[in-house]
């Protein structure tokens, strides 16, 4: 038996028929009217009854921005936690209890600033998490200031005059971090953004899933180029595993490899180039390709964005092997005993 | 000192530094011409000293193990650099061992060593400040020579400059000696000598007549894989302990008798205080029939609890190294959620950076425990030595009112209890409890009577299995925050109960619901409730020991106990009359605390900080406590504070 479907068997089934509506918690849901988030959040209510899990072993937690509000609306077990800590506890609750679907909710600058750090980890340890990165580009909750992934230069409040650090690629920098499931989706596109929560949902270890996702009061229209359907086709790669590297109009473009550099390019294609397309191979042990789709957007234009799944490979999932070294501790030396272990091995008697 | 440890009438104890090394009862050893004179003492202090590489820590290990299956009472202080190998031979780099034992209760590591080891010049210069006049002092005369000498600033050889006369010096050329007792062994000389500490060891436990099993056993474990460094120790170990039987400049033996009468019946064991702490964990999970989850990061002198737990997953015990602190308590917040026994371990350091999600479980009210070994601060401060400087940090370092209970251990042996206790506090109430320890407990060891492990206390908590609440239109519904009436107390409803599902957060809550709720009555309400709750936690009133009505009270916490005991101690054999209290729970404070105070006329504070119970004290009840302080990293010495509370009576 593989390990995915090992880990999923964990989590009790649901009795019964689910839908989207059992999914909805009583509370009323206060984003912004015409906020990205609203479509996530259908997008996953929708989506959970697939799952068939018994609603009662799903948890979601996130840290703090507008996007971490979500576990409110979800009528499974949350908790809205503290900025940037949501990947730690979310470890503490997934390593004690595999009997859980953990879900982590964040945002660029809640995942990327203050908790960047967990966030790396969290990825190189392979703990079972789902995590959905809500990127923006800009901090909403605290009123519009530049964000970890708004482009160079930004004007915002707090940078009048533009901002000055580079932004991060957080799909570069997931792989960088030896993830072992990296995808893309958009807010908007609810089939595309389905299908990848379907796949971070059968992989067994972290899964990061970055959703753009458009904040229309302080970064509206982020990613209008890759919604607008006309510009869509010269701005979106979609990647599907074991297909072509094909986009554009009448998939007019492709992905090729350099090979005197083995880099990726796009370029038009043409009958003699054609056989030399890449295939996207999501399940490449070597992260090297991966990464060099996600270099392939353009930082200031998206043009060239890949969405779909970068990257999903097996490799040990750590609450696993936790798990397997409490097993094998039992099996070496018999289940613990208490009173063995106060007395020790060193010891006398006073006797009255 | 055992942690069950009551004054019992008319003892001295150590009442009078005098006492050390007479001679009580001379005897001859047995027959035969190498026979020597075997003297009885009551009570030894033993200084083992050297370089940060010569392996004292391990020395003052094996001779305390010796001392303890012996049966005598003991109490030990590890003193060590924060550098790992500081350059050799130098002042910062040395580090030492001191044990005191004795045939009767004992409090104290002691203030003074009657033997010094000092096996550098650099170990001599940095102890023999705290060595009296007349005590025996064993020094490793290859160490003597110029270079290591200028190194620590000696000009001249104070083994010949006569600047030693005042003491018993035996030179022993502990290198040489040992080298040519490995000589058959094939090792390099470097090897060889690295065999020295037990050369020492060997001696040091003909001079103190100690059992020489164990060592040679644990040696042998030790090093299983490299059996033949195994037997050049043990050599080495047996060639010191013919030394000192065979040369003329040892020519009396001690004995000090186990402490029999001083333990009550039960079976002892020696222990420190972070493993008596680690063992008082595993036992409280399994109390509360829940599993044992510990986040952490390591740091000193809080990494050993970590190290211990990892090695009792046979336990079902889950330990988390972190990538940070925050993460370490994260963790450990997110697996309470799930329904385990929740702990973090560190240091002031890390309590600094775990304030923020402290104050989530103050929110959340799940139970956590926080376990802090203090050490000295601020900032990086001290990192090896010990403090108690962290008690108003844990008391109010959160934004917000956010009120956290207090524990503090008194000895090594009660790091157990007070862990059980604070365990207690933190399921039955259903919040993060700190249990404040610190170096010197966490590194000091002592003998314990070993608990019955069917005497422990039922730890027990319900999970909330169903709905609690009844709305208007008859709905059954689960109310995450409606609150236990009698401790305050939410529901722990754990993930994977059907039906319970709900949100928590760090936002304020709407009393009962649990829902977000920005109402100004609502957060007053849910403020004074969480304090209410606090406050209301069931604690044992304080005792006093106050045998002949004092007026001077002398109030301690944490690990004061055993340095303020003997100063009492002192001060009664002398004619003194003083009350002392000790406080195990900081918050709340025991409920008659204030009634205790006002009965003094005097009340003395001694705290290893500039005054911060003695703060607390006077904000709470207007009391005049007076403050002893001291922060220099090491525990008070039990001749200093009787001095300053026979001052304080005088007044």
């Amino acid at each position: 038996m593989s390990d995915a479907n090992e880990l999923l068997q964990l989590v009790p089934k649901a009795e019964g028929k689910q839908s989207m509506k059992d999914f909805k918690s009583d509370q009323e849901v206060r984003w912004c009217p015409g906020c990205g988030d609203y479509a996530v959040l259908a997008a996953v209510q929708g989506f959970m009854p697939e799952l068939g899990l018994a609603k009662e072993n799903i948890a979601f937690v996130s840290g703090i921005g507008c996007s971490s509000r979500f576990p409110y609306y979800m009528n499974t077990y949350g908790m809205h936690s503290i900025h940037g800590r949501a990947p730690s506890i979310a470890t503490g609750l997934a390593t004690s209890r595999r009997d859980l679907s953990v879900w982590v909710v964040t945002g660029d600058g809640d995942a990327l600033s203050i908790g960047g750090n967990h966030l790396i980890h969290a990825l190189r340890r392979n703990v079972n998490l789902k995590i959905l990165l809500f990127n923006n580009r800009i901090y909403g909750l605290t009123k519009g200031q530049y964000s970890p992934t708004s482009e160079l230069g930004k004007i915002t409040k707090s940078t009048p005059m533009g901002s000055l650090d580079a932004p991060f690629n957080p799909v570069s920098l997931a792989l960088g971090a030896e993830a072992s499931f990296v995808a893309r989706t958009v807010d908007s596109d609810r089939k595309h953004l389905t299908s990848v929560l379907r796949a971070a949902a059968d992989h067994p270890g972290t899964a990061l899933v970055e959703i753009y996702q458009n904040c229309n009061i302080f970064n509206d229209g982020a990613f209008e180029v890759l919604k607008d359907k006309e510009k869509a086709q010269e701005a979106v790669i979609r990647l599907e595993h074991g297909r072509p590297i094909l986009f554009g109009t009448d998939d007019s473009k492709g992905v090729v490899r350099d090979p005197l550099t083995g880099d990726l390019e796009v370029v038009a294609v043409t009958e003699e180039n054609r056989s030399r397309i890449l295939v996207h191979d999501a399940h490449n042990p070597s992260p090297t390709t991966a990464f060099a789709l996600s270099r392939l957007a353009d930082a200031d234009t998206l043009h060239h964005t890949p969405i779909g799944v970068l990257r999903s490979v097996e490799r040990p999932v750590y609450d696993r092997l936790m798990s397997d070294q409490l097993d094998a501790a039992v099996e070496q030396r018999g289940k613990g005993d208490l009173a063995g272990l106060l007395a020790g091995n060193d010891t006398w008697t006073v006797v009255g | 000192m055992t942690s069950q440890v009551s004054s019992p009438a008319g003892k001295t104890d150590e009442a009078d530094e005098a006492l050390v090394g007479e001679q009580r009862v001379p005897q001859l050893g047995s027959a035969g011409a190498t026979a020597k004179e075997i003297r009885r003492l009551d009570r030894v202090i033993i200084r083992f000293a050297g370089d940060s590489g010569d392996g004292m820590q391990l020395t003052g290990d094996r001779f305390t193990s010796e001392t303890a299956s012996f049966g005598n009472d003991l109490s030990t202080l590890p003193n060590f650099p924060a550098e790992i190998r500081a350059p050799a031979g130098t002042l910062p780099g040395v580090s030492s061992f001191q044990l005191h034992f004795a045939d009767h209760d004992i409090l104290t590591p002691g203030d003074s060593p009657n033997v010094l080891v000092a096996m550098n010049p650099a170990a001599l210069k940095a102890n023999i400040g705290d060595v009296p006049r007349g005590a025996d002092i064993i020094v490793n005369t290859d160490e003597f020579t110029k270079r290591p000498m200028a190194k620590v600033g000696y000009e001249t050889s104070p083994l010949e400059d006569g600047s030693l006369d005042a003491y018993n010096v035996h030179p022993v050329p502990l290198t040489t000696l040992t080298i040519e007792a490995l000589k058959e062994f094939g090792l390099s000389r470097k090897e060889a000598e690295r065999s020295k500490n037990m050369f020492a060891l060997g001696l040091l436990s003909w001079m103190y007549n100690r059992p020489t099993d164990g060592t040679e056993k644990f040696l042998r474990s030790k090093f299983a894989k490299k059996p033949a460094i195994a037997e050049a120790n043990v050599a080495a170990f047996r060639a010191g302990w013919n030394f000192g039987e065979t040369t003329e400049d040892f020519a009396v033996s001690y004995e000090v008798a186990p402490a029999s009468e001083a333990f009550p019946t039960g079976t002892y064991r020696n222990i420190s205080g972070n493993l008596a702490l680690s063992y008082g964990l595993i036992a409280a999970a399994r109390q509360a029939d829940l599993p044992l989850y510990l986040g952490s990061y390591p740091i000193t002198p809080a990494s050993d609890i970590l190290h211990e737990l990892s090695r009792h997953k046979n336990f079902g015990v889950r330990t988390f190294q972190a990538e940070d602190e925050i993460a370490g308590i994260g963790a450990a917040l997110g697996a309470a959620f799930g329904g385990s026994l929740a702990v973090t371990t560190t240091s002031g350091p890390g309590v600094a950076l775990k304030s923020e999600t402290i104050g989530l479980a103050v929110s959340l009210e799940l139970p956590l425990l926080i376990i802090d070994i203090q050490r000295g601060g601020p900032s990086t401060g001290l990192p090896t030595k010990t403090e108690q400087a962290d008690l108003l940090q844990a008391m109010y370092g959160r934004n917000g009112e956010a009120p956290v209970p207090v524990v503090a251990p008194r000895t090594p042996a009660d790091c157990f209890d007070a862990t059980l206790d604070a365990a207690r506090i933190a399921l039955t109430y259903r919040t993060p409890v700190f249990l404040l320890s610190d170096g010197y407990l966490a590194n000091g060891s002592e003998p314990w009577r070993i608990p019955e492990v069917d005497g422990l206390p039922d730890l027990r908590t319900r999970f909330a299995t169903g709905p609690n609440h009844q709305l208007a239109d008859g709905t059954e519904v689960f109310w995450p925050y409606k609150r236990d009436p009698e401790t305050l107390a939410r529901p722990w409803a754990v993930p994977g109960t059907p039906g319970l599902e709900h949100r928590i957060g760090g936002i304020e809550k709407q009393d009962g619901t649990g829902n977000i709720s920005y109402d100004p009555a609502n957060h007053d309400f849910m403020v004074r409730t969480r304090q209410a709750k606090i406050d209301g936690i069931a604690v044992p009133d304080l005792e006093v020991d106050d045998p002949a009505d004092a007026r001077t009270l002398v109030l301690g916490w944490g690990s004061t106990y055993g340095p303020v005991t003997a100063a009492v101690r002192r001060l009664r054999a002398a004619g003194e009359t003083i009350a002392q209290a000790h406080l195990r729970h900081l918050n709340p404070f025991p409920a008659n605390l204030g009634e205790v105070l006002a009965r003094y006329d005097k009340v003395v504070v001694p705290e290893m900080n500039l005054g911060q119970l003695a703060t607390l004290l006077r904000a709470r009840y207007l009391v005049d406590v007076q403050s002893f302080n001291q922060v220099n990293g090491m525990p008070f010495k039990a001749e200093q504070l009787a001095t300053a509370l026979k001052e304080a009576i005088d007044v």
